[in-house]
């Protein structure tokens, strides 16, 4: 086991300086999400332009792979709409559990996360802030959708 | 974060003419320690969540399983009397190991958890209601805590929690308010999971009974520590796992007081358990078999004998000033590192050190110590409560038992500054 398959550079430095790290108020959704096995809790906030998330931060506490994934995606999906970022998800998300999942050029530092599927027991670190933002974006369009 | 960096804990006092544990030779008898993980040999420091088994234990096992096995208290065959034979001497075996009067009062277990569990259902149950209190500390595993808020919802009765410092000791006279005539049960630890923390069980008996009520004792982390005599401490229950003893898992023990048990109704039913069955009445077996229905763990039982008879052959004080020496060194060792809290300091500890990390995260540590070879326990160690008051979502835990040396500590050490230099 090689440790910088799973903290590869671009994981610690995320995971240092996290981008996109705070709140945002108002905000047009918002979701917690928290892993009671590991303790790991985050926040993630969106601001919607139509279908497109027009701004994304996120803030709590959690392992290196937590933060540095949360960071990751905030810089993955903002600008783009719902639909891109959906098939963002699957994307990250067969990277995450696949054997030998191809790195989608579409990942881009994403792909960074690939070493995760080695040690099964951190998959979810890595899932939580996907898992958070898809229920911050079902807030959001609950909130567009009564305007 | 408000993980408390107290003064270094003073070590129990080890007495100068303990007996000295030859680790190195120690260890030869557990093949698992001569494997090697991620390349590395093996620092195995997680021995408080479950031990690895010598030779003898294994041996026993196969030896049962080779030439005794049948089921038990059944058969007039020849195997089926030595099976008999295998287990009630293993219930003999734990009598001695723990003092209890009789064998009557050793109720085999899958752990610590289902004997808890036994009493909760079989005892508090049929016995709270509202207005009755269960008292418990702050520092309890969730075994210790979760029986009694199913106790709570199905009869109406209160629990208590006995608050802890930071440093993780019982706040004596807090405890002693809450303890009062409302008092049924107090249920604690002998010893601390997360923290290590050795509680006065002796203290908390005493102050029991003196109240009216009944004490049972999670004592999973005790037992392999400790000389643990059931009768010196007044316990009313005292529970314990096999497997944290170097024996198999799935095998654990409840003592409880012959009287209280013989007024308990069984808890389930099924064969063994009963002396007759008619479809109009069954008549209950009497002690310990009232409470061990379906065919036992025999195998199990057999095992933790033979552990029984391991640690009492290496000598429990000996152990017990072995491991007093590593966690010791190891305290003094990480006290010097300046990037690490340790989490934990009461003055009467077991060899349990649980600490943080400037900067990264227990999962991160664990994860980077396993790439070193040395395991540790990582997360919450199933007391969520504790770490909730301390403001710490997680430890990483190193735990030492009779096979570990210093040079384990040296790789621990070691593994530490590489965790510190990967993430900082």
């Amino acid at each position: 086991m090689d440790l910088k398959d799973l903290y590869r550079d671009v994981i610690l430095d995320h995971n240092r300086q996290p981008r996109n790290f705070g709140s945002l108020e108002p905000a047009d959704g918002r979701a917690d999400g928290h892993n009671p096995l590991c303790g790991d809790r985050l926040s993630v906030f969106v601001r919607l332009d139509g279908e497109r998330v027009a701004d994304i931060r996120f803030e709590g506490h959690g392992c290196a792979i937590s933060t540095a994934s949360a960071s990751l995606m905030t810089e993955a999906v903002k600008g783009k709409d719902r639909a891109a970022i959906a098939g963002l998800f699957n994307k990250v998300h067969a990277l995450l559990t696949q054997p030998h999942a191809a790195a989608d050029a579409e990942l881009g530092k994403l792909a960074a996360l690939s070493g995760v599927r080695e040690f099964p027991a951190r998959v979810k670190c890595a899932s939580l802030c996907w898992h958070t933002l898809n229920a911050a974006l079902a807030d959001g369009a609950a909130t567009v959708s009564t305007e | 974060m408000a993980a408390n960096i107290s003064p270094v804990p003073r070590a129990a006092a080890v007495p100068a003419h303990a007996p000295v544990l030859d680790a190195a030779r120690v260890r030869r008898d557990f093949p698992i320690l001569d494997r090697l993980v991620n390349g590395q040999p093996l620092v195995y420091l997680d021995s408080a969540a479950s031990a690895q088994e010598p030779r003898q234990v294994l041996r026993a096992v196969e030896d049962y399983a080779t030439q005794s096995h049948a089921n038990v208290h059944r058969g007039v065959h020849a195997l089926s009397q030595a099976a008999t034979a295998a287990f009630e001497g293993a219930r003999e075996r734990v009598r001695r190991f723990i003092n209890a009067r009789s064998v009557r009062e050793i109720i085999f277990t899958r752990g610590t958890t289902e004997a808890i569990n036994l009493v909760a259902q079989a005892w508090a149950r049929e016995r709270l209601g509202p207005g009755d209190e269960i008292l418990i500390t702050a520092l309890e595993h969730h075994a210790n805590i979760v029986p009694w808020q199913m106790v709570r919802e199905q009869t109406g009765c209160e629990l208590k929690v006995a608050p802890i410092d930071r440093r993780g000791e019982l706040l004596w006279d807090e405890f002693l308010k809450l303890l009062g005539p409302r008092t049924r049960l107090v249920a604690v630890a002998h010893v601390s999971n997360a923290l290590g923390t050795v509680l006065p069980v002796e203290r908390i008996v005493d102050a029991a009974h003196a109240a009216g009520a009944l004490v049972l004792i999670d004592g999973a982390q005790a037992v392999p520590h400790t000389r643990v005599d059931v009768q010196a401490i007044g316990a009313d229950f005292y529970t314990f796992s096999g497997h944290k003893l170097y024996a198999p898992t799935g095998i654990g023990v409840l003592y409880g007081r012959e009287a209280l048990l013989g007024a308990m109704p069984p808890w389930q039913g099924g064969g063994d358990m009963i002396l007759s069955v008619s479809f109009e009445k069954t008549t209950y077996n009497e002690l310990p078999y009232k409470f061990e229905a379906g065919t036992p763990n025999i195998s199990g039982a057999v095992g933790l004998a033979a552990a029984m008879d391991y640690v009492e052959g290496l000598g429990l004080d000996a152990i017990a000033a072995h491991e007093q020496r590593l966690l010791a060194a190891a305290t003094a060792e990480l006290t010097r590192l300046p990037y690490i809290q340790l989490i934990g300091t009461a003055a009467h500890k077991a060899s349990v050190l649980s600490f943080t990390m400037t900067g990264v995260h227990a999962h991160d540590l664990g994860t980077v110590l396993d790439a070193q070879g040395v395991a540790v326990r990582t997360g919450h160690h199933c007391a969520m409560p504790v770490m909730t008051f301390l403001g710490i979502p997680a430890t990483a835990r190193a735990s030492f038992a009779c096979y570990n040396t210093e040079d384990d500590v040296a790789r621990l050490v070691a593994a530490l500054a590489r965790a510190r230099e990967v993430f900082v």
